[in-house]
């Protein structure tokens, strides 16, 4: 089957959307962003098409006739298992590029097994991590690995009286090589077939829908890459378009009533008004200044010694609110310290620096011509409750009531718009309202 | 610490000029049925407006309390604050109350938001008072007479009462009383400058931005009895500074405090100059409009915004640090400020040639961080003690 | 071939005039010759000229230091002397090329002025900047305030004080300076050229109206002004650059060939856009390449118009010579009020068949810049065209960052590309009903 796909590159993560002939959504993936922006694309456009894959396995086990719970179960409990046999083939690779650089280590001879050893425990334990009721940060292999690899070293090089922070900085560079380094080909089959053999007696019906939706060859018609890295990508021009066109698009699939979109990512800003057919009408973005961006909340978070997740909900329990005017990323640390000096409290402090980061998108928003109904919120700040309890009083009292809308799949927002783009470039000019109904199903 | 009387008096002003929806003014309109008009910093014929029935009411843009919604959309990051704070209480309906606005020739960001003015509310009275830069009676004050006689003509048709000499002649004899009244208290603080707080006399000045005239004279009456009455304010070991730079776009009041908590004493500056723009009382004898033509062109204070007809560029600050015999200079300007900023090396230059110590740093009004400037501040005012120690035999 | 040739001819000639002056201006202390440094908008050339004394305009110089990649370091050292991050850049290079020795565009070194002649137009920054002149050359200095357009025209009033000035003022200090007396039929005569290139100017610009147009109204239109705005307005010289620049461009029309970008003739007319806003200089060449990268033609821009509107109907008028220096200087377009400025920028989208309108807002600049954004939306409004907005400055190339405009540009043209197609898809499937 032929399929479109949207490539998002971002600064943090890159998204890859898959439509099929008739726009509709096959899978989306996402990766951490790299050096090696081709490998990002494949490995997002790889995860979409896994993605897409196991869409088809659900739709054969509906059509020999297996209820909607059933089918979800096995498809959790394969889904689990593949993406262990994802992580120990990365790890695989993860452990011949220690390896060859343990080597190279002058006290080699140490090195070498005590790293053998990590990921030989990394190995066993992995079952562990995709438990059905395990709890992962982020499925991305650095987070995953990075999040095991360091504990584990630290803890036999402490019994070892081996040095940490050479281990450590074996992983460094290790995982840069396995990160930029292509896959070869498409993996499915395999990953699918070992994924069954490590399951428990999975059902015969699993099994035939496995093999038969391995067996679709699934053939590019049409692709088209956006985002902050577009420049970069490595397509042909023809196959780029403005992320702001995507996002207009996108968040137009996603809520066809969508007027105005605000999108707050970690290194800009976008205001955006689109018309009924998802045509942007006019933008404004953040000038040079990254004040009010998503990486502001990354210093504060830093800052404060927090994850950029804690954030919002420990903002949500402040009761009075502190008005700060600056969204100066430079002085954000110095305006914290002074306020925690003079003893203000973390949560009313995170308020105010939230509510600052929406007046900066309020201003933005009036700049591209006001906010109206439906607004759709999107980027990584769309998942900060705070920020939204901001927006959302703001916007009340500013512009009157009006329909927010705010996705959970928001983040593929930009590939989403990038796919349809693709989808229209192939020559299936079937209108975009046909994949607004199916986009969340 | 100061006594309660003071205290009332500074609660009452700061309450007035913190008020951004302009209760004041909209009480007064119900009470005098006047044309209430707004003008920006530096200088207006706040005379004439009085004459013809007006109450001028001073838009030093929104301060610190004003939260930026819209106002941004219309300036980029790099101008300054007061533009678009004013813009912000026009859109949210703060100066609905006034029927007019003026805008000085202050700088390219004031006389462009006269624009915005009439593309945003062409209904509404706008006006750019354009003020001489050639200072010949015949040539800059034939021009500034034909501009006030425009100004009061377009009053008259937004229904103020016509100007006639008499009222003038009232309104200039009003002015001066009052003007006399602030150069007092600037005179006290000179000479006693722990009489006088500055953020209590910058506070007091707003109010007069706001009050009609008559009613602020009151206020500094009761103050200025008030300060003289009090014998619990006590000199303390401060530098004596001349802060210069804040004539439009105006500070926090939690900067001033925070200079002169610092160990500042300010003991002149360049806060609210409307009310100090003419150095004398303005004539009363003759022509009443020739006589504020002329007040203008030959009595005004020095300002950036105004050219320099000599070559002393920065003399008139040397002039202001040796009367208030001071000990050093606050550059303290408005963020992006372009007159203040361009101006700044040239002052400089003049003070440094008498070896007056400096010191300069940015603010916008709306700043909340002060923690910086009282480092620098305080500082700067160590060190002229120091100084002034050392040098003292 | 010819054309290549013919479009080689007029550049030639503006060079050598260039250098010619410049020649002159580094042999004045032999030559005995006197200068006046003066600015762009509101410039008495003829007037100055009528004294035989040579004119020096600040603002070219700061803008070819930047072209020539001098800025950074000029305005670094200003900002080292005290001038502040915060304001224009054109100043702070001014004064880092002078305290760097003053050596002009051509490599010669310019002589100090015996004169600065503040032609406070439409500007505040002017007067600040040439009092910072006259602290360091403590040259004589006259003043000539031109009032702003606030109500959107030239009065009665405004006129007189500018006249005035210019007999009471402006006249006598120039006489001082050169020893010599006014001569009035002189001067009718040298207006009386500047209306003839002021035609062929307009001709020129106006050409832009054809599709494709065969001019850039901006990246181009830059070169075009060099000499009416700088030295040479009311010279033969003059005349016979806009006589020969007019053929050439007649050329390309009868041609139906469009402009020539820095990587040479532009090959096919995708947008039309109207420009508001001065150019950034320091990377002038890259950001002309990214408008014809995308096909895009600038039609009309306001830029052009800071020497003068001749294009709304002002000629320089021999009749009236004090009162038509007097108009001029009131009529440029940083004089005007914003919505006049909207006024014009709404006639250009409308007169070239413009696309859209993009605002280039300069962080120097705050008599362009500040209201951009309601002259933008206001613009939006009235025409229904899209509207874009780039930020960067003059000549401090910290301003510029590449990856930005590019991308605020290519998203720009991508949204006037859609709307395009949509109106096309409507207008198509209305045309095709049965």
């Amino acid at each position: 089957m032929r399929y479109s796909v949207g490539i998002d590159l971002g600064s943090t993560t890159t998204k890859a959307v898959v439509l099929d002939e008739q726009a509709r959504v096959l899978g989306r993936g996402i990766t951490n962003s790299r050096s090696n922006y081709k490998v990002a694309c494949d490995v997002a456009l790889g995860e979409a098409l896994n993605r897409a894959r196991f869409g088809l396995i659900d739709s054969e086990l509906a059509r020999g006739g297996i209820g909607p719970e059933q089918r979800r179960a096995w498809l959790a409990d394969f889904d689990r298992h593949f993406r262990e046999r994802q992580y120990l083939l990365q790890l695989d690779r993860l452990g011949v590029a220690l390896d060859r650089h343990a080597r190279e280590e002058r006290d080699a001879s140490v090195v070498r097994p005590l790293i053998a050893e990590v990921v030989e425990r990394m190995r066993s334990e992995a079952c562990k991590l995709f438990d059905a009721g395990a709890n992962r940060k982020s499925d991305f292999f650095r987070d995953l690995a990075g999040s095991r690899y360091l504990p584990i070293a630290e803890a036999l090089s402490d019994e070892r009286g081996g040095r940490f922070d050479r281990i450590a900085g074996l992983f460094d560079k290790s995982i840069l090589e396995v990160e930029n380094a292509a896959d070869d080909g498409d993996l499915f089959a395999t990953l699918a077939r070992a994924a069954l053999a490590s399951s428990t007696a999975p059902a015969p019906e699993l099994r035939a829908a496995v093999e038969r939706a391995a067996n679709v060859s699934l053939e590019q018609a049409s692709c088209v890459g956006t985002g902050y890295g577009r420049a970069t990508l490595p397509f042909p021009k023809e196959w780029i378009r403005s992320e702001i066109l995507c996002h207009g698009l996108g968040a137009h699939a996603m809520f066809p009533g969508t007027r105005t979109v605000l999108d707050i990512g970690g290194q800009d800003t976008k205001a955006i008004q689109v018309d009924a057919q998802g045509i942007v009408t006019s933008f404004q973005m953040n000038d040079r200044c990254a004040a009010g961006c998503g990486r502001y909340l990354g210093y504060i978070a830093d800052e404060m010694n927090l994850g950029l997740h804690e954030l919002g909900p420990l903002a949500c329990k402040s009761r009075r609110q502190v008005k700060i005017n600056s969204t100066c990323t430079v002085f954000a640390g110095a305006e914290l310290r002074e306020r925690l000096s003079l003893g203000e409290k973390r949560e009313d402090i995170l308020a105010g620096l939230h509510r600052a980061i929406v007046l900066r998108a309020m201003s933005l928003l009036a700049r591209s011509g006001g906010v109206h109904s439906e607004f759709t919120f999107t980027g990584g700040v769309a998942r900060n409750a705070a920020a939204v309890a901001a927006l959302e009083k703001l916007i009340l009292e500013n512009y009157g009531e009006l329909r927010i809308n705010i996705s959970p799949e928001s983040i593929f927002t930009g590939a989403l718009g990038a796919a349809l783009f693709a989808h229209r470039e192939a020559g299936k000019s079937r209108a975009t309202d046909g994949a607004a109904a199916h986009t969340r199903a | 610490m100061s006594s309660p009387r003071i205290q009332a008096l500074v609660e009452q002003a700061e309450e007035l000029y913190r008020d951004t929806r302009f209760d004041y003014v909209r009480k007064w309109k119900e009470r005098r049925g006047g044309l209430a008009i707004g003008f920006l910093p530096i200088w207006v014929p706040r005379e004439l407006l009085h004459a013809q029935g007006c109450l001028p009411v001073g838009v030093m843009g929104g301060g610190e309390d004003v939260e930026i919604i819209k106002g941004d959309a219309f300036y980029q990051s790099y101008i300054c604050h007061l533009p678009r704070s004013t813009i912000e209480l026009a859109l949210n309906g703060s100066l609905d109350v006034l029927d007019g606005m003026l805008f000085p020739a202050i700088c390219d960001v004031i006389r462009n938001l006269s624009g915005i003015w009439k593309l945003r509310f062409p209904e509404r009275l706008s006006y750019y008072l354009d003020v001489p830069q050639d200072f010949d009676a015949e040539i800059g004050g034939a021009f500034l007479r034909r501009e006030l006689e425009e100004l009061s003509e377009s009053l008259t048709q937004r229904g103020a009462r016509p100007l006639d000499a008499e009222s003038l002649r009232r309104s200039l004899a009003a002015y001066n009383a009052n003007r006399a009244r602030i150069q007092a208290l600037y005179e006290l603080r000179r000479s006693e400058p722990w009489k006088v707080p500055t953020w209590e006399l910058y506070t007091l000045q707003r109010a007069g931005l706001v009050l009609e005239v008559e009613e602020h004279d009151a206020l500094l009456d009761d103050y200025l009895e008030a300060v003289e009455a009090d014998t619990s304010r006590r000199p303390l070991d401060q530098a004596r500074v001349v802060l210069t730079g804040s004539f439009c776009e105006q500070p926090p009041l939690g900067l001033i405090k925070t200079l002169e908590r610092a160990g500042c004493y300010i003991v002149d500056d360049d806060f609210v100059q409307v009310g100090r723009w003419f150095k004398h009382a303005t004539p009363l004898t003759g022509d009443p409009l020739d006589n504020l033509v002329n007040a203008f062109l030959s009595d005004s204070i020095e300002s950036p915004t105004r050219y320099e007809d000599s070559d002393f560029k920065g003399q008139e600050l040397v002039r202001r640090v040796e009367a208030a015999r001071a000990e050093g200079v606050l550059f303290c300007a408005p963020s992006f400020c372009d007159p203040a900023l361009l101006d700044q090396p040239m002052a400089v230059r003049a003070i440094e040639e008498r070896s007056v110590p400096w010191t300069a740093f940015k603010y916008s009004e709306n700043g909340g961080q002060f923690q910086v400037i009282r480092e620098q501040a305080g500082t700067f005012a160590d060190s002229i003690k120091l100084f002034s120690e050392a040098g003292t035999p | 071939m010819s054309t290549t040739a013919l479009k080689d001819r007029s550049q030639e000639r503006q060079k050598l005039m260039i250098a010619e002056h410049f020649r002159r201006l580094a042999r004045s202390a032999e030559s005995g010759e006197k200068c006046v440094y003066t600015f762009v908008p509101g410039n008495l050339t003829e007037l100055v000229r009528n004294f035989d004394l040579l004119p020096v305009l600040p603002e070219i110089n700061a803008l070819q230091s930047g072209m020539r990649g001098k800025s950074r370091e000029y305005i670094g050292l200003a900002e080292k002397l005290g001038h502040s991050e915060d304001v224009c850049t054109y100043v702070k290079c001014d004064i880092g090329m002078m305290k760097s020795g003053n050596v002009g565009p051509t490599g010669e070194r310019l002589p100090n002025p015996d004169l600065l002649l503040l032609s406070y137009t439409g500007c505040f920054t002017f007067l600040k900047w040439f009092e910072l002149l006259r602290q360091e050359y403590r040259s004589p200095t006259v003043m000539l305030h031109v009032p702003y357009q606030a109500d959107g025209q030239i009065t009665a009033s405004q006129r007189t004080y500018v006249v005035e000035q210019l007999k009471k003022k402006v006249i006598p200090a120039l006489e001082r300076v050169s020893g010599k007396k006014f001569d009035i039929d002189k001067l009718r005569e040298q207006l009386r050229l500047s209306a003839r290139a002021e035609d062929d100017l307009v001709w020129v610009l106006r050409s832009a109206r054809h599709r494709p147009s065969p001019i850039d109204a901006y990246f181009g239109g830059v070169y075009y002004l060099g000499p009416i705005f700088s030295a040479f307005r009311g010279t033969q010289d003059a005349c016979d650059y806009y006589r020969e620049l007019r053929e050439e461009v007649q050329e390309r029309l009868d041609l139906g060939l469009g402009p020539v970008t820095p990587d040479g003739p532009l090959e096919r007319e995708r947008f039309r856009v109207v420009v508001e806003g001065p150019p950034n200089w320091t990377s002038f060449r890259e950001f002309w390449k990214m408008f014809a990268d995308e096909g895009a033609v600038v039609v009309a821009s306001t830029y052009t118009k800071v020497g003068g509107t001749y294009d709304f109907g002002f000629r320089h008028d021999p009749d009236r010579p004090l009162e038509s220096l007097a108009e001029y200087c009131l009529g440029c377009y940083t004089n005007l009020n914003l919505p006049t400025r909207v006024d014009v920028l709404c006639q250009y989208m409308d007169e070239y068949a413009a696309d859209g309108l993009l605002v280039h807002s300069v962080k120097s600049c705050n008599s362009f810049s500040a209201g951009q954004l309601a002259m933008l939306n206001e613009v939006e409004r009235r025409t229904g065209k899209p509207v874009g907005f780039l930020e960067s400055d003059l000549v401090d190339p910290r301003y510029f960052s590449a990856a930005n405009i590019k991308n605020r540009l290519e998203s720009y043209f991508q949204m006037v590309e859609q709307k395009r197609a949509a109106a096309g898809a409507a207008a198509g499937s209305v045309g095709s009903a049965p």
